[in-house]
């Protein structure tokens, strides 16, 4: 979308009309590569994949219709059900803890304590490993045999119990602890850089009319990091809904289908059962979820701008 | 040590012959049992051609590996042989013609005669042509047992399921796993489909997986099928590992009873220095219905313009077939050979029974040559609920793959 606005510049400069085609000839030349690559890659294999699900094909895409036979069996999958309760579940839990955490994090580093650049390391030293390195640690660390259970219970506490990956009813929660664990120093240095951007002058101005620290945060400061919120929050909401690897190096979508998330089931679909029909109507569902949700925040944010 | 064989093997190539071909071969044996038997086939190749086997080893399980092979073969970048398990995976691009035909081959080399039993040969066929040469046998149906934790708990060892069923309890008073059932989807799923054909009988089973006939499922031998899964459960629901080797690893160690795996297990009691008969015992059909299924291992042709590789394809289908390299091999991987004339007198006691067993005809077709993937995987995706979920009752359980067999084509 970015590629394709022109730049505000151009607007105002509306005294002598040329053929608008031809204006800023050398930046449209520049960015048509991505034009078409959005194009040809984004729109169109969405397009033929919109189109193949609606179609019987297995190993191979075949053109051969079943109408929405596949969305029929789609929902009537349990573990698809399933699948989509886990990640609402863990995108609730995931953006509200990763934005309060993250967020949190960022103010107490701001309030120029001592060792900040040790701190902010450790913090953000998790987000340097793959999910797939996170997810085997925290598959050790929640193993009831080796990790904390075990060690907990060695202290004494021989009636202690903590196996959320064993657990089918709060399998889910065990994985959102690796998630946060990974995610949260990123979003708390997007908004430690977001906090440095804030004029000192505000913050004088606060103390001179003695306004508390925390409704400083709050009331004013807040507010005006919102395009910093809308960058963490266009990141965490990304990073959930493609959420897969963490899945599948901590528990394999297990016990049983407990942990299995909406990515998984498009993959084993394809390429495992080898049922490409299934796997395309899977996704396709996937993407009607995120333009839902993304048409009426991208009118909000761009379609009032023209009424100013 | 990679480098310097390749510069021997190119050097020796280029004096010996201009027809030599490099031939890359993919597959996803990596473990030190499977690697090592892998390793064999090279050695028969790289001597008894002038052709060269260029590795191409995949980490991971056949699931990861898979779709790997699969979309190479599909972009255009077909390698010069790949493992597969032979059943219907290949279904597909073996109508698409992507595959070699090698009918020629094992009409000329009698195939047919040797192969045993025919049902390997025929998961290989197609409309009469063949298009795999299958590589070993591998069966899912065998129990595990530890002498050492029935020893702890003051236990003979049993020797059949409902002999297991009963020591039991007593086996975890003793504190030990009685079932060591690691947590991914395929264990579960696979010691059901064990424990169909010991307690539900070959025919009922049969009927099933063959004739997908969803009245027999809920018939009373399923019905306690489903009994004995529900069972079979609540036996393993200590069990916290994920990986099979680590479950098998409960039972070398005495920490669990026991474990119902395919006779790949039987590499990691070797590896552990274990003597079957004496260590462990090995129960096929879990001592009620000695039968096993033939699943396994075939390697596939990708079909390929360049003549050369052709011809080097069509060499490596015949060295694989040779009474010396399925031995050889074989004897390394704890499988079964494809051939029934062969000597494996250097086979331990559980791969004698099995021969046993093959010899005598005790054999059904694997899942993986009855249904489809995605039958299976849904079938999979059904028994691992049941499986880690206790609330789930055999009864709802039962009419759910029901209704699955009834989709089977």
């Amino acid at each position: 979308m970015r590629t394709t606005d022109t730049p505000p510049a151009l607007r105002e400069d509306s005294s002598r009309p040329p053929n608008p085609l031809f204006r800023n000839l050398t930046a449209k030349l520049a960015s048509l590569p991505m034009v078409l690559t959005a194009l040809v890659v984004f729109v169109g294999c969405t397009g033929w994949t919109i189109v193949h699900s609606f179609t019987g094909s297995k190993l191979l895409p075949k053109l051969k219709w079943v109408g929405f036979d596949q969305y029929e069996k789609l929902w009537n999958t349990r573990r698809w059900l399933v699948s989509i309760e886990n990640l609402a579940l863990y995108g609730i839990f995931s953006l509200c803890f990763t934005l309060v955490i993250g967020f949190t994090l960022a103010a107490l580093l701001d309030r120029k304590i001592r060792f900040e650049a040790a701190f902010r390391t450790i913090f953000l030293y998790p987000f340097a490993l793959s999910f797939i390195v996170t997810g085997l640690v925290w598959q050790w660390i929640l193993n009831p045999d080796l990790g904390i259970q075990s060690v907990v219970r060695s202290m004494g506490f021989t009636s202690f119990e903590f196996d959320p990956l064993y657990n089918a009813s709060i399998v889910i929660y065990g994985l959102l602890i690796a998630g946060l664990w990974q995610g949260t120093g990123f979003v708390m240095v997007i908004m430690l850089a977001g906090l440095r951007g804030i004029d000192e002058d505000v913050w004088k101005a606060a103390r001179v009319d003695g306004i508390p620290v925390w409704k400083t945060y709050v009331r004013v400061i807040i507010p005006m990091m919102r395009p910093v919120f809308i960058t963490a929050l266009v990141v965490i909401t990304s990073g959930i809904i493609k959420v897969y690897d963490l899945v599948v190096a901590m528990t394999a979508g297990g016990p049983g289908i407990a942990s299995e998330v909406p990515a998984k089931y498009v993959y084993d679909r394809m390429f495992s059962s080898q049922n490409l029909g299934q796997g395309f109507a899977a996704s396709t569902m996937m993407l009607l979820a995120v333009v839902v949700v993304l048409i009426p925040w991208a009118y909000l944010e761009f379609g009032g701008k023209k009424h100013d | 040590m990679k480098t310097i064989a390749g510069i021997l093997a190119a050097t020796a190539l280029t004096s010996v012959s201009a027809h030599a071909a490099d031939l890359e071969v993919t597959h996803w044996w990596t473990s030190g049992g499977e690697a090592a038997a892998v390793a064999e086939f090279a050695k028969a190749f790289n001597e008894g051609t002038e052709h060269n086997w260029v590795d191409g080893a995949i980490a991971g399980s056949g699931g990861t590996a898979r779709p790997i092979i699969v979309s190479r073969i599909l972009g255009g970048d077909p390698m010069g042989a790949t493992q597969l398990n032979h059943g219907r995976q290949a279904e597909e691009l073996v109508e698409a013609g992507l595959m070699m035909d090698l009918t020629e081959i094992a009409e000329a080399e009698g195939w047919k005669d040797v192969v045993n039993p025919p049902s390997l040969l025929d998961a290989c066929t197609l409309d009469g042509r063949i298009y795999c040469a299958p590589i070993n046998i591998h069966s899912w149906q065998w129990m595990w047992l530890s002498h050492k934790a029935y020893e702890d708990a003051g236990l003979d060892v049993p020797q059949n399921w409902d002999e297991f069923v009963a020591s039991a309890p007593q086996l975890a008073e003793a504190g030990k796993i009685p079932l060591a059932v690691g947590g991914q989807a395929w264990q579960s799923n696979g010691a059901f489909g064990v424990m169909s054909i010991a307690i539900a009988g070959i025919d009922a089973w049969t009927d099933v997986f063959v004739n997908k006939n969803e009245e027999t499922v809920m018939g009373p031998e399923y019905t306690k099928v489903f009994e004995a899964a529900a069972v079979a459960r609540e036996l393993s629901k200590d069990t916290k590992v994920q990986d099979w080797n680590q479950a098998t690893n409960l039972v070398i160690t005495g920490q669990a009873g026991a474990q119902i795996m395919g006779d790949w297990a039987q590499g990691e009691f070797a590896v552990a220095g274990q003597v079957a008969g004496e260590d462990y015992t090995c129960l096929p059909g879990l001592g009620a219905n000695e039968v096993i299924d033939t699943g396994g291992d075939a390697f596939y042709f990708p079909v390929n313009d360049d003549p050369e590789i052709t011809a080097a394809q069509k060499e490596l289908a015949s060295i694989l077939m040779s009474k010396e390299a399925q031995v050889a091999f074989n004897l390394k991987k704890g499988s079964l050979p494809v051939r029934g004339d062969v000597d494996l007198s250097a086979a331990n006691d559980c791969m004698k029974k099995g021969l046993k067993i093959l010899a005598d005809g005790g054999t059904v077709p694997s899942g993986d040559m009855a249904l489809s993937r995605d039958i299976l995987d849904e079938l999979e995706d059904l028994l691992t609920e049941f499986w880690s979920d206790h609330s789930y009752s055999p009864e709802d359980a039962q009419k759910a793959y029901a209704e699955i067999i009834s989709r089977a084509e």
